[in-house]
């Protein structure tokens, strides 16, 4: 290979670890404001379509809470959760059933990536919830669950 | 001495119609948090009082949450979501600037932490008490 070729390939291999597993936000204000006052913001990429739209049609009742919020911003957070919505690496996000799964840490992709994440690391006070992303992800509110910015909490 | 150049002048003069633009816009809503006292009394054709809004904000209804479960006992200090544990700015307008100055936010909250914490909404009394006490904080 001569050297003007080996340049690029050298830089996109580079570039291709952080790439490789960056959720990073793409900006709306209705979704910050509306999504990220009960915890972080969760990547619109990790459930497809059909989970969100679900779950937009049942915030008076989200996990046990009311998050419910006006039609006008449900219907553009929606459609902006649709816009971003799953991709190739999430697939379908459903049950055995072909149900949609509401919980991104109920996918076969999230279980995948967490199988050495033992049932009692999961109950640890400093933990509580598989959902708290932030507890183990310190960038996890940015987007960021490489493995570099990884730490379990004891 | 900085000499302000042509360029610069027309910045600030925009900067400060902007700044103008905004504060005539916002005017028009912003609320203290005494206004929202005024408006729960008004509504409950009653006066506050604080020490049942302390009582009310501490004691468990009928779920098993109370406001003080996310906000604290003590809310000039940061609470933390019941749930998610994710860090709450503290709710008591002494601590917190931000607090209680947008009625659109203040309904939204009143509405889905009481439908959370007692299944159902909270009367103009309850919000006037508990207005009364958090405003009572120092
Ligand atoms: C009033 C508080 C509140 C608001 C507002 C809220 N949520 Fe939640 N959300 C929760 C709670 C509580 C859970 C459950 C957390 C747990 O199990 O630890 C949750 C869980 C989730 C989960 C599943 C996490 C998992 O287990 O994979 C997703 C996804 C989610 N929320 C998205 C949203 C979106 C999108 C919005 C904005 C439309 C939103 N939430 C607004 C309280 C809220
Ligand atoms: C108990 C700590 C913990 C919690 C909580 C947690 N994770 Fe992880 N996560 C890990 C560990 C450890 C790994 C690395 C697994 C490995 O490399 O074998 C990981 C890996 C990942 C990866 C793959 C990263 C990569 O570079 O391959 C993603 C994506 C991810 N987590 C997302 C999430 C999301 C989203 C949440 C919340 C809904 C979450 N995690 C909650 C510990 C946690
Ligand atoms: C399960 C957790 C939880 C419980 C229980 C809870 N709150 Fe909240 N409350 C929140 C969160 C989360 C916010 C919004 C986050 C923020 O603004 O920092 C909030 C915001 C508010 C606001 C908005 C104030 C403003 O202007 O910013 C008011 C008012 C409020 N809560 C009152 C109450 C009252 C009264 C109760 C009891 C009836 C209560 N809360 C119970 C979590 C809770």
């Amino acid at each position: 290979m001569t050297r003007q070729l080996a340049l690029p390939f050298l830089l996109a291999a580079l570039s291709l670890p952080a790439l490789a597993d960056s959720y990073s936000l793409p900006k709306n204000v209705a979704f910050e404001e509306e999504c990220t006052s009960c915890h972080i913001a969760y990547p619109p990429q990790m459930l497809d379509a059909r989970s969100w739209q679900h779950m937009m049609n049942g915030l008076a009742n989200h996990f046990g809470t009311d998050a419910s919020i006006d039609d006008r911003r449900r219907t553009a957070i929606a459609d902006f959760l649709a816009r971003n919505s799953g991709g190739r690496k999430t697939g379908r996000t459903v049950d055995a059933k072909g149900n949609p799964l509401l919980r991104i840490t109920e996918t076969a992709r999230f279980e995948r990536k967490h199988r050495d994440v033992t049932a009692a690391t999961w109950k640890r006070a400093s933990i509580k919830s598989p959902a708290n992303c932030a507890a183990c992800h310190a960038q996890a509110a940015a987007g960021d669950y490489s493995e570099r910015s990884i730490s379990i909490p004891k | 001495m900085m000499r302000s150049t042509p360029f610069m002048e027309t910045d600030m003069r925009h900067i400060s119609i902007l700044a103008a633009l905004l504060i005539a816009a916002g005017g028009a809503h912003a609320e203290s948090p005494r206004d929202f006292l005024t408006r729960f009394e008004k509504e409950a054709g009653a006066a506050a009082s604080p020490e049942r809004g302390a009582r009310f904000f501490t004691t468990k209804q009928s779920g098993e949450w109370s406001c003080a479960s996310c906000h604290t006992d003590k809310p000039t200090q940061v609470g933390r979501h019941a749930k998610t544990d994710k860090a709450i700015t503290a709710l008591a307008p002494v601590a917190n600037a931000e607090r209680f100055t947008d009625a659109a936010k203040v309904d939204k909250w009143f509405r889905r932490n009481c439908n959370d914490t007692l299944s159902r909404l909270c009367t103009a009394q309850e919000k006037a008490d508990v207005m009364g006490w958090l405003l009572s904080l120092k």
